[in-house]
């Protein structure tokens, strides 16, 4: 049902690790994110009132401060011993009611803010991954002959994860930090120029030392990962290999590789985790030097009158204040880049070339007989290379169609083109006189059963595994065709029968899965049917059971049989012999052999003894 | 996670103390720090200070401010170290650890599983470690210090500052109870999404052949929805944090001012001062004692998924490998390349059934002998049995007239060439491929390799290839055929020269041209070796010497093709499913 190739989660970003991380970067940064406003178009509305909210909440906070520093200067003012003043307490609670409210009023607003940009972030995730599902649908099949099923998988989860848990934060936070930089900023030169000056310097004397960190720890960082990389891949190639490596007596040398990558991977790892782990001490330095600057250079001040002490404990707030947007500007920018380089991958695949739309096509095949005809064919999967050369035959309704070839000569082509999972370069097939080609393609592939090698099952009951899409199917179809098919009877032995739910734990046979897509199959019950190699992964008493179910279903249908064993397609009203892609010979089973080409040399080396 | 964290070392663990002392010494800074705040308020508020005392103390702060990152510096480099080379070592000991396993291990853990814990199980502990080295010591030391530098100051202001954690206590145990358990439900969901999509991408045939896409894209909706709904709910809830964080921060000074003011405006005179101070100090040291809290729950976060990780790592690391080999390295040259079967029974541990039963049988050096059944008769489990894959129940197998469980593993392995049906290449190019692995011997020679190729059919495409012998294979053998690994594999086997031959159905990956013309080669030029085939078409065994059919575990037939058409019911129908009357007569 699936294979257990573990997908790698993007680690969350969001904890102090994410500032060690480097952001992949994106080609084209601006496009992207350009692409990605677009895409929220609708949310822009809200989201701009989700800024506006922010803007509010961090002006709040900046204020703040300046409120500390005349509750402070109110208190001040009955320290001196000479004077016995009493603290105006009408004052105090009055600036202390007030910022309580500022305080309130800025929790409320970065709450509202967080809980919109939270909503909509998750929304546009969930209307990505439903287009790439959607898309998915829509692209030609010669799409995934270049793009591997993983890389469009990794796009579905990972990238719209990365997006959706970047994006949240580097947007708001963009706008708070900048916010709260400017208003700290303003706030602190309108307090006193000559502490603000102070305390930006040994800001920047710590943001300076983070830049560098983070450009050194980049580099250290990549070497790391790429090690990782190396020694993750040859614990997977290792252990994979486990029963040759055992055998061949591999495993000593496997070791001496693996130390190897390992003592490198040590090396470079840990000094990559100490010049990214500064960073946190780094910060803390800065707080403090901020701290001691504006204690120092404000009490200096202080002392000759220049202010009062309530700037001072105002400063060290706006010092805080001020640092914070630094590093968290660090962060947003590295956010963003990662939400752009993911969006890109996301994009790139939405814009890919998709089917042709065949909505306005016309129905044009009803009461299928089944008669097909292959005129003038010429195909090949890439522009360079033509398999297929003008290749014609035709198929009177009910006849047996056999594609033989050796492994790798190309016979599920003929299924492709059957089916328009691929467009012919030249020529047409005909059913029933009409070319597919001029058929919407839903309509070609209800004219079809079809029951392939790989035998695929989804996650559900074995009575949805059977019924499928179609609708309306009663339970007696249902039953009817595992009766045919021979799996009744297994089924009423399964504890939840029908209803047992297929899952990778389910241990089906391979037989016995083969079985249910032959079911599946004659549920479906259409005009012509394709068999693709359905029993070369069952055992031959097994292949009985298949083969008798199989002949049921090709009755009265036209039936285009791919195999490998030539005793079962000896009957066939046509033979198609492939090799190396095109169809180089074709005809009947003793018309073949009269030919003594390569089909009879295919048919006879299977009896010719080993001598 | 504390089970897995007594392999550290000695050296790892003296490391660690190392740590803590230097973390006492890092809190203890950056509280004096605070400290010289309270000198410097008192300067200021008494009038005509000189200004070199403030500058004094200045300078003071500012040491202690630079030995407080010097501290940190030498934290984080002994952090860094440890938790690197933990991992380091973690990571060898799991790969020897799975070097040693059987199958029967590795099947229990499932290779993929084993991966995981070697890859990503250990990363995710390490970067635990990092953070957990510079956090879990320094916030409660640091979070405790510094109540005790306010305890005693003013009971106002500390029950104001007890308010304050207890707000932030049940903030962040709120959002553990609600929060937490939609993590791992949102893991859980994340998992069935990609489960959907990844059955939609492997599907794709068969969806598009059965106009199944909506029914694919309302099922991958309904997991898409349950999954928005999930993360909804938990950013949701984390977007009151940082604001609640920030109100309590903000929220505590203020009130120790207001409750200052009140103290301030309560005592004498000559007191006010130095309350004032304290006041001053004291809201920082509350921030402090805030902030420590703060990344102490950091750690509660990171710590389940580490603390998964770190137990999924034991669990193998405490696994004793079930087979251990002999002593025996040499074998008597009379029976050289015999096997010897005698009633040999296996069960899968823990399971209830036989899959193999009272087999016994003896092939003789050069003979070949073919293995024949349907799936699940338990073909493959008898060969598995030979290079001890797998350890038989019951009964004994010898190879060279001794028990198989007497050798040394790697004497038994250099006597064996083992096929699988799935062909496994590693990365590296055609040349190391063949030349895989060790016999005991000398090493391969160019000569050995290119033979090892021409008999197994793969010369021909190895010198049309870029590079020829030398030419790049890539992980997997993603580059080339099944036919081609198939037939590499092969030549694998006969270039390591053994007494053995096993091919557990190899050559179904071949048309039957190849396949005949291979095994012509193969039986001509090592005519001397034993060969033991497992195959499904009768094409493949009818001219062994000696064909063994099994069903449901147990012997059904033995004897050369035209026996067992006369004498095995079970072999006759196999036969005539593939074979057409004429040809079973021939």
């Amino acid at each position: 049902m699936n294979n257990n190739k573990p997908i790698k989660h993007a680690g969350r970003p969001g904890g102090p690790m994410s500032l060690t991380i480097p952001a992949e970067k994106p080609k084209d940064f601006k496009k992207t994110l350009k692409k990605l406003a677009d895409y929220c178009r609708v949310y822009i509305p809200a989201i701009i009132v989700s800024l506006v909210l922010a803007t509010a909440g961090t002006v709040l906070q900046i204020i703040g401060p300046n409120q500390m520093k005349k509750l402070t200067d109110e208190i001040t003012a009955a320290l001196n011993p000479l004077l016995d003043f009493k603290i105006n307490m009408d004052a105090v609670t009055k600036i202390a009611i007030l910022l309580v409210f500022f305080y309130g009023g800025a929790v409320i607003l970065n709450f509202i803010q967080q809980f919109i940009m939270a909503t909509i972030t998750q929304r546009i995730s969930k209307n990505l991954r439903t287009e790439i599902s959607r898309k998915i649908n829509r692209l030609p099949f010669k799409y995934f002959d270049k793009v591997s099923f993983g890389d469009a998988l990794s796009r579905v989860t990972n990238d719209v994860d990365t997006i959706g848990q970047t994006l949240n934060q580097s947007i708001g936070m963009i706008v708070t930090s900048f916010t709260m930089f400017c208003g700290a900023l303003i706030m602190m030169f309108y307090n006193s120029r000559i502490l603000a000056f102070s305390a930006i310097a040994s800001s920047l004397l710590g943001f300076i030392l983070m830049m560098l960190i983070m450009k050194k720890s980049q580099k250290h960082f990549t070497r790391q990962q790429e090690e990782l990389g190396l020694i993750n891949g040859h614990i997977e190639e290792i252990y994979s290999g486990h029963n040759i490596v055992k055998a061949y007596n591999g495993g000593e040398a496997a070791r001496k590789t693996f130390g190897e990558i390992n003592e490198k991977l040590y090396r470079s790892g840990w000094k990559s985790q100490f010049i990214s782990g500064l960073m946190m001490p780094v910060m803390h330095f800065t707080g403090n030097l901020g701290f001691v600057v504006v204690c120092v250079v404000g009490a200096a001040l202080a002392v000759n009158g220049a202010i009062s002490f309530g700037v001072i404990v105002a400063f060290m707030l706006y010092v805080q204040l001020f640092t914070q947007p630094l590093s968290q500007f660090a962060q947003a920018a590295q956010n963003l880049q990662r939400t752009a380089a993911a969006g890109e991958r996301v994009f790139e695949f939405l814009s890919e070339d998709e089917l042709e739309d065949e909505s306005k096509k016309e129905k044009l095949l009803e009461n299928v007989k089944g008669a097909v005809e292959f005129r003038n064919v010429r195909f090949g999967y890439n522009q360079e290379r033509t398999i297929i050369h003008n290749f014609s035959a035709k198929a009177e309704a009910g006849q047996k169609i056999a594609v033989v070839g050796p492994t790798g000569a190309g016979k599920t082509t003929i299924v492709n083109l059957l089916m328009r999972f691929y467009e012919l370069d030249e020529g047409e097939i005909l059913l029933d006189g009409v070319p597919l080609g001029e058929a919407k393609r839903e309509e070609v592939h209800e004219q079809f059963c079809m029951v392939l090698q790989d035998t695929w099952l989804f996650e559900g009951t074995i009575r949805e595994n059977i019924v499928y899409s179609k609708e309306n199917v009663t339970e007696e179809e249902v039953v009817g065709a595992c009766k045919a098919a021979g799996l009744h009877r297994f089924i009423k032995t399964l504890p939840d029968g029908y209803d047992t739910v297929l899952s990778d734990k389910s241990s089906l046979s391979a037989g016995q899965r083969q079985l249910l897509t032959i079911a599946r199959a004659m549920v479906r019950n259409a005009p012509l049917l394709i068999l693709d190699e359905a029993t070369s992964s069952v055992d031959t008493r097994t292949e009985i059971l298949i083969q008798e179910a199989m002949d049921k279903l090709m009755k009265g249908r036209t039936s285009f049989v791919i195999a490998h064993r030539l005793s079962t397609i000896k009957n066939a009203d046509l033979i198609l012999v492939m090799k190396d892609g095109d169809i180089i010979e074709s005809g009947r089973h003793g018309e073949l052999l009269l030919q003594n080409g390569f089909y009879a040399e295919l048919y006879n080396s299977q009896f010719e003894s080993v001598s | 996670m504390l089970k897995l964290l007594k392999r550290l070392t000695p050296s790892g663990r003296l490391l660690a103390l190392v740590i803590l002392g230097f973390t006492l010494t890092q809190v203890w800074l950056d509280l004096r720090l605070i400290e010289y705040m309270k000198e410097i308020t008192l300067l200021v508020q008494t009038a005509g200070s000189p200004q070199r005392d403030i500058w004094l103390a200045g300078g003071l702060m500012l040491l202690c401010a630079l030995g407080s990152i010097t501290a940190a510096i030498i934290i984080c480099l002994f952090a860094s170290r440890i938790s690197s080379s933990f991992a380091k070592e973690l990571r060898s000991g799991l790969f020897n650890k799975v070097g040693a396993f059987s199958m029967e291990e590795i099947n229990r853990f499932s290779t993929a599983s084993l991966i995981t814990r070697s890859t990503n199980d250990i990363t995710q502990v390490q970067m635990f470690l990092v953070m957990g080295f510079q956090l879990v010591t320094r916030s409660p030391i640091m979070a405790a210090w510094a109540i005790t530098k306010i305890a005693g100051k003013g009971i106002e202001w500390s029950m104001v500052t007890a308010g304050a954690v207890l707000i932030l206590i049940i903030m962040v145990l709120v959002i553990l109870v609600f929060v937490v358990p939609k993590f791992k439900m949102m893991q859980i969901l994340t998992d069935n999404l990609t489960l959907i999509a990844r059955e939609h991408l492997s599907g794709l045939r068969v969806i598009r052949a059965y106009n199944a896409e909506d029914y694919q894209d309302a099922k991958f909706e309904k997991a898409n929805t349950e999954l928005t709904n999930v993360h909804l709910f938990t950013s949701r809830a984390m977007s009151v944090m940082m604001p609640m964080i920030t109100f309590i921060m903000s929220g505590l000074s203020l009130a120790i001012y207001w409750v200052g003011a009140y103290l301030i405006n309560a005592a004498d005179i000559p007191e006010r001062l130095d309350i004032f101070s304290d006041m001053v100090v004291f809201s920082s040291y509350a921030t402090r004692i805030i902030m420590s809290f703060l990344l102490l729950v950091m750690v509660f976060f990171l710590l389940p998924r580490a603390s998964v990780s770190a137990k999924r790592i034991n669990e193998v690391l405490e696994t004793k490998p079930c087979i251990i080999g002999g002593n025996i390295t040499e074998s008597d040259p009379d029976k050289k390349g015999e096997i010897v079967f005698n009633n040999v029974s296996f069960k899968y541990p823990d399971a209830a059934d036989y899959v193999l039963q009272d087999i016994s049988f003896t092939a003789k050096r050069g003979e070949t002998i073919a293995l024949i059944g349907s799936t699940g008769s338990g073909k493959s489990t008898l060969i598995n049995l030979i290079p001890r894959f797998f350890d038989s129940t019951q009964g004994d197998i010898t190879i060279s007239g001794i028990n198989i469980k007497h050798f040394t593993l790697e004497a038994l392995n250099s006597k064996i060439g083992y096929v699988p049906q799935k062909a496994v290449m590693f990365s590296g190019t055609v040349s190391s491929n063949i030349a895989y692995g060790d016999n005991g011997r000398n090493a391969y020679t160019e000569g050995d390799i290119k033979n090892a190729a021409r008999i197994s059919e793969a010369l021909e495409f190895t010198e049309n290839m870029d590079g020829g012998f030398n030419a790049e294979i890539a992980q997997g053998g993603t580059n080339i055929s099944g036919g081609q690994k198939q037939r590499l594999a092969i030549a694998r086997a006969i270039c390591r020269k053994p007494e053995i031959y096993i091919f557990d159905d190899s050559f179904s990956a071949l048309d039957y041209k190849t396949d005949r013309v291979l095994r012509s080669a193969l039986k001509k030029e090592t005519s001397d070796v034993t060969c033991l085939i497992v195959a499904q078409r009768i094409g493949t065994v009818m001219d062994a010497d000696q064909i063994i059919v099994l069903d449901e575990g147990r012997i059904a037939g033995a004897g050369t093709h035209r026996e067992l058409l006369q004498t095995c019911g079970i072999y006759r129908e196999i036969a005539a499913s593939q074979l057409s009357e004429e040809e079973l007569s021939r």
